[in-house]
């Protein structure tokens, strides 16, 4: 999130908008009637949710007729899109607006270098650290993107479904990510470079008759939702990715994960927490879906963008989606099951960001006015 | 003007509690976990208040600059009161949580006390109060400009980093004083540490002339400092022996030698 914010207030190309939309929102926004503009706003929010939806059936479908060439493909590709072309298109903005000069040998050999070892840290192995940081670093280009490319309205009616949508598809019985979840978890399979982000390095290990295995559960790598431009025209393709991490036991207990939103997240579950056995040894970490980061770093990327309060709005949400993160994480050490970490997070995030915007920014400024302090 | 005022005064503003953080809290993120509780508590409490503000501002008379400056006064006294409140309704669910928390785990003494719920609550308001008061006028002084021009004091952004400073360590220590005084009941402490919120607030009226505010603001921090050091159970000698690195205590719990 402080990636996001920090690029937001400095490059001012992620604000500018030029006209270009995704064209899963062709609706525009800059319409005479208030009217006009939420009707748009809502048909391009439910063009939006409807892609996601279907790219969530269609990754259900794929996950469940074992197509897994298909989707390690798609990931593959996915992020080899995110880390060559728009980290590409990131660094020649920063280059932009620094007034840095670059030559493209230079630019070749930095973007070569950084677009290998994110594709080896995220699809193999690598450093937890650096694996985290690549995650972060995909997931703040990815919420850039969505920032400068959707429009205003939409942004927010798109982040409020999907939180509702996020909800629907992880608790409901027939909801795709249940099935996702159940799925995976009868298949006992081991995860997908997928798309999650784990906090700790998970070391299970098994019981007698398999002997000792041992899994690095950090292999999580991100997907983003692979872009495709052709001359200036975004096309956005949803992909999900979906990690599941069992190594065979039954008795292991996995930290709790939540589960997010498709399409353009990862699905992440968690392993239903039973009793360990006494000679079992485990660490447990958090794991939480890139999705969730994305769209964390798009509210707190559109507060610092757009709000007029600047900074109070920014921190405001900040605070309030960390909040609302750790009361999820709370839920899930409660209930013990995959939830979804949208919902709570998201809705704490609008409720400040047009709380803070429309009644506290103008008292903070009538304080600063006078010098008042409380 | 322009970058040196910035660093300036965020050092001068944030510096300690900064460092506070940094050395203390940082590392143990069921302290950081409950810092930003803290922060959001305290922000939860200015939203209140500003929207009580605003909906009185919106029935009141727009024009009338005299009157919108009582609503303002009025708006502060009602947000320190929130504040407080919040920080007591804090309380109350960090005493649930901890019963909760002891409940759940194995182990038998609490992962962190009271006195350190105390500190690191008090931290986060003041952090969050901090903020809120000097991020905009910070990210201000970045840019070009000349201060007071139209004849407003020039002083103003050094003393809104100094003021910013003496709020946020005011908070750390009202958040213990607070802490302890509700755990033995001391009503009359918590009626203080609300008292001298209030009055720290309403010395700021006096802004710009800044000597009847920042002066007096200070020695107020001064003795809720000394409060605070002996609510959390300091003393002279334990001052004395933490200060010559005789205090078998910390070196035992810290292994040095003497």
């Amino acid at each position: 999130m402080v990636v996001v914010v920090a690029t937001i207030k400095s490059v001012s190309f992620y604000t500018q908008k030029d006209g270009q939309q995704l064209i899963y929102t062709p609706f525009r926004e800059d319409t005479e009637t208030v009217g006009q503009r939420a009707l748009n706003s809502i048909l391009n929010a439910t063009i939006m949710i409807s892609v996601i939806v279907v790219m969530t059936l269609v990754l259900v479908l794929l996950y469940k007729y074992r197509c897994y060439k298909v989707i390690h493909a798609w990931l593959f590709f996915s992020s080899l899109l995110l880390l060559f072309f728009f980290s590409f298109i990131y660094l020649g903005e920063v280059f932009k607006t620094y007034n840095v000069a670059m030559d493209y040998f230079t630019l070749a050999v930095i973007i070569w270098n950084f677009g290998v070892v994110g594709m080896i840290c995220i699809h193999w192995k690598g450093p937890l650290r650096l694996q985290q940081a690549y995650l972060i670093m995909i997931s703040a280009l990815m919420a850039l993107v969505f920032i400068k490319y959707l429009p205003e309205w939409t942004a927010w009616l798109i982040l409020a479904v999907i939180s509702v949508y996020d909800l629907l598809a992880v608790l409901c019985p027939k909801g795709p990510l249940r099935i996702l979840v159940e799925t995976a978890q009868e298949r006992n399979e081991p995860m997908f470079p997928g798309l999650i982000y784990s906090s700790t390095m998970v070391w299970l290990v098994g019981m007698a008759d398999n002997g000792e295995t041992r899994n690095n559960s950090s292999s999580s790598s991100s997907s983003p939702p692979p872009q495709q431009e052709s001359h200036g025209d975004f096309a956005l393709e949803d992909d999900g990715g979906f990690t599941n991490e069992w190594v065979g036991q039954q008795e292991q207990r996995l930290g709790p994960i939540q589960s997010t939103d498709e399409s353009r997240r990862e699905i992440q579950q968690m392993a239903s927490a039973r009793p360990p056995p006494p000679d079992d040894d485990e660490e447990r970490g958090v794991k939480l879906g890139l999705g969730d980061f994305i769209f964390y770093s798009m509210l707190v990327g559109k507060a610092s963008a757009t709000a007029s309060g600047d900074w109070n709005t920014t921190l405001a949400c900040f605070v309030a989606i960390l909040i609302g993160l750790c009361l999820t994480l709370l839920l899930l050490a409660i209930f013990k099951k995959a939830l979804p970490a949208l919902p709570i997070s998201i809705t704490f995030g609008l409720v400040f960001y047009f709380a803070t915007d429309n009644l506290v920014r103008p008292f903070m400024d009538q304080l600063a006015n006078h010098q008042f302090y409380i | 003007m322009a970058a040196a005022v910035f660093f300036g005064c965020t050092f001068i503003a944030f510096g300690p509690a900064a460092a506070l953080f940094l050395f203390t809290i940082s590392r143990d993120p069921l302290r950081v976990i409950f810092l930003i509780a803290g922060a959001f508590f305290w922000l939860v409490s200015l939203l209140l208040a500003s929207l009580v503000w605003f909906v009185t501002v919106q029935m009141s008379n727009k024009e009338s600059s005299s009157q919108q400056k009582a609503l303002l006064i009025f708006g502060v006294v009602l947000s320190v009161l929130l504040q407080e409140l919040f920080r007591f309704a804090y309380y109350k669910l960090l005493k649930k949580a901890n019963a909760g928390l002891l409940a759940i785990s194995q182990e038998d003494t609490m992962p962190i006390s009271v006195r350190q719920l105390a500190y690191v609550s008090g931290l986060g308001f003041g952090f969050m109060s901090g903020a809120f008061s000097v991020v905009n006028i910070l990210s201000d002084s970045v840019g070009p400009g000349t201060v007071g021009i139209h004849g407003d004091s020039q002083h103003y952004f050094i003393s809104s980093a100094f003021m910013t400073l003496a709020i946020i360590l005011l908070h750390m220590f009202w958040g213990v004083v607070f802490f302890e005084a509700c755990e033995n009941q001391r009503w009359w402490s918590v009626g203080a540490v609300v008292f001298s919120h209030l009055l720290v607030s309403c010395l700021t009226f006096v802004n710009p002339q800044y000597e009847g505010s920042l002066i007096p603001t200070y020695l107020v921090l001064c003795v809720m400092a000394g409060w605070a050091f002996s609510c959390a159970g300091g003393s002279l000698r334990n001052l004395k022996l933490c200060l010559t690195c005789k205090d078998k205590d910390f070196l035992l719990a810290n292994h040095r030698p003497r």
